[in-house]
């Protein structure tokens, strides 16, 4: 099969207005992956499905991942005059990349039998602009893992069917898997409290024994 | 009331003596008919024990009943997650008595491994009037067995009059249990204070 830059480079001859990163890994796999633009991609998505080299119709996963905001730290060598004298000094730059969400496609082909093809859509941030176009019309069976991310990352699907709660019910207020997610305190007697849950229990009851 | 010597007496000589309430508790508890009803591994499980292998038949319990209204036993046999409660509980309301409960595995005796998850019901016994309970995660077919045979012997010592007669003869004892509703983080309410109080905490 192609690597991720030989699709990407195809991708933009095809789709000249589309916007294509290849994200690297530095885990052990080193899997690349395809990071495209929200406005284009159910374009690209649909080229990857009807390209004649990739043909890939088979969409296995469909997955959310929530990135808060993140303090980013750059050391720069700054050159400084001190007492009198040029010198190179370091200098720590921090940048705040603000939070979004993120949905990962695990692509593959039953036809060619290869795969995957990893594709990444994000959304402009994770309070107003939550909105990444929905592939469950190219895919069918991304429907209720599309449903699945809504309900728990609050990933707003342009163009899905049929998009509501699937696990939790539909009263319920909050996406649960985000990272800043507050459960409810409805913490209980336990008997051998550890770690966090040693911490709940201390605000709800002694926990040091009386000797 | 007869008494058991001579009652054992008799029997030795040919002559069979009992009482209604044992008859009648005798008959009830080897025809517990349990309801088809599963969710999670510990369904399993369950099946297992019901098939050749551990025969659950063994002990008058095999007849799994696909509806409520025909079934005398709901083994709660997973975990029980805050959406599906209501509706273990309607499912019970819907089953006429006399009715018991096993509360199968961990998860269902207390919310198990996801009990500190946000998702999940801390032990079915909130809502619901637990009869035996098993540990285990999930239980062996033969635990489940042996939680039948616990119930059966629970059925046998019911008493038919007095004052602590069995639920079922019992006007004043409620049938029907408080189905709780959805809310925006939590069950409403989250637990049912006339079936289950938080245990006292001594240190």
């Amino acid at each position: 099969m192609e690597t991720p830059e030989q699709i990407k480079a195809r991708l933009e001859a095809a789709l000249p207005s589309a916007k294509i990163d290849v994200v690297t890994n530095d885990c052990a796999a080193g899997e690349r992956s395809l990071l495209v633009d929200a406005a284009s991609g159910l374009a690209v998505a649909r080229f990857l499905r009807d390209d004649a080299q990739l043909k890939l119709d088979y969409c296995s996963n469909v997955t959310g991942i929530d990135w808060p905001d993140k303090e980013l730290t750059e050391k720069i060598k700054v050159k400084q005059i001190v007492d009198g004298v040029e010198k190179e000094v370091e200098e720590v730059k921090k940048t705040l990349r603000p939070g979004f969400l993120e949905v990962v496609y695990h692509l593959y082909s039953m036809e060619l039998k290869h795969g995957p093809v990893v594709l990444r859509l994000r959304t402009g941030n994770r309070a107003d602009q939550t909105h990444v176009p929905s592939l469950t019309p190219l895919w069918r069976g991304a429907e209720f893992q599309e449903r699945e991310v809504y309900d728990l990352y609050g990933v707003m699907f342009d163009g899905h069917p049929d998009l509501r709660r699937i696990l939790m019910w539909d009263e319920f207020e909050g996406f649960p898997m985000r990272r800043d997610y507050i459960a409810p305190d409805d913490f209980e007697y336990e008997p051998t409290p550890h770690d966090e849950v040693l911490e709940a229990a201390k605000k709800h009851y002694p926990t040091e024994v009386k000797a | 009331m007869i008494e058991a010597g001579l009652k054992n007496e008799l029997q030795k000589q040919g002559v069979y003596v009992t009482t209604l309430e044992d008859l009648y508790n005798w008959g009830r508890a080897n025809s517990v008919w349990p309801l088809t009803f599963g969710l999670a591994c510990c369904a399993i499980e369950m099946m297992a024990a019901s098939m050749a292998r551990f025969d659950l038949a063994r002990f008058g319990a095999e007849v799994f009943r696909p509806s409520p209204r025909q079934a005398d036993l709901m083994i709660v046999a997973g975990t029980v997650t805050k959406k599906m409660a209501p509706l273990v509980v309607r499912i019970y309301n819907q089953m006429p008595e006399p009715k018991y409960v096993i509360a199968m595995g961990a998860c269902a005796i207390s919310g198990g491994p996801f009990k500190q998850g946000y998702n999940v019901l801390k032990g079915v016994d909130r809502y619901l009037p637990v009869d035996v309970a098993i540990p285990g995660c999930p239980p062996r077919p033969e635990a489940l067995i042996h939680a039948i045979m616990t119930l059966q012997e629970k059925i046998l010592n019911q008493k038919l009059t007095g004052p602590d007669r069995a639920r079922h003869l019992n006007a004043d004892v409620p049938g029907e249990f408080l189905v709780p509703a959805y809310g925006k983080q939590d069950l409403e309410p989250s637990k049912n204070t006339e079936v289950w109080q938080p245990p006292a905490i001594q240190r």
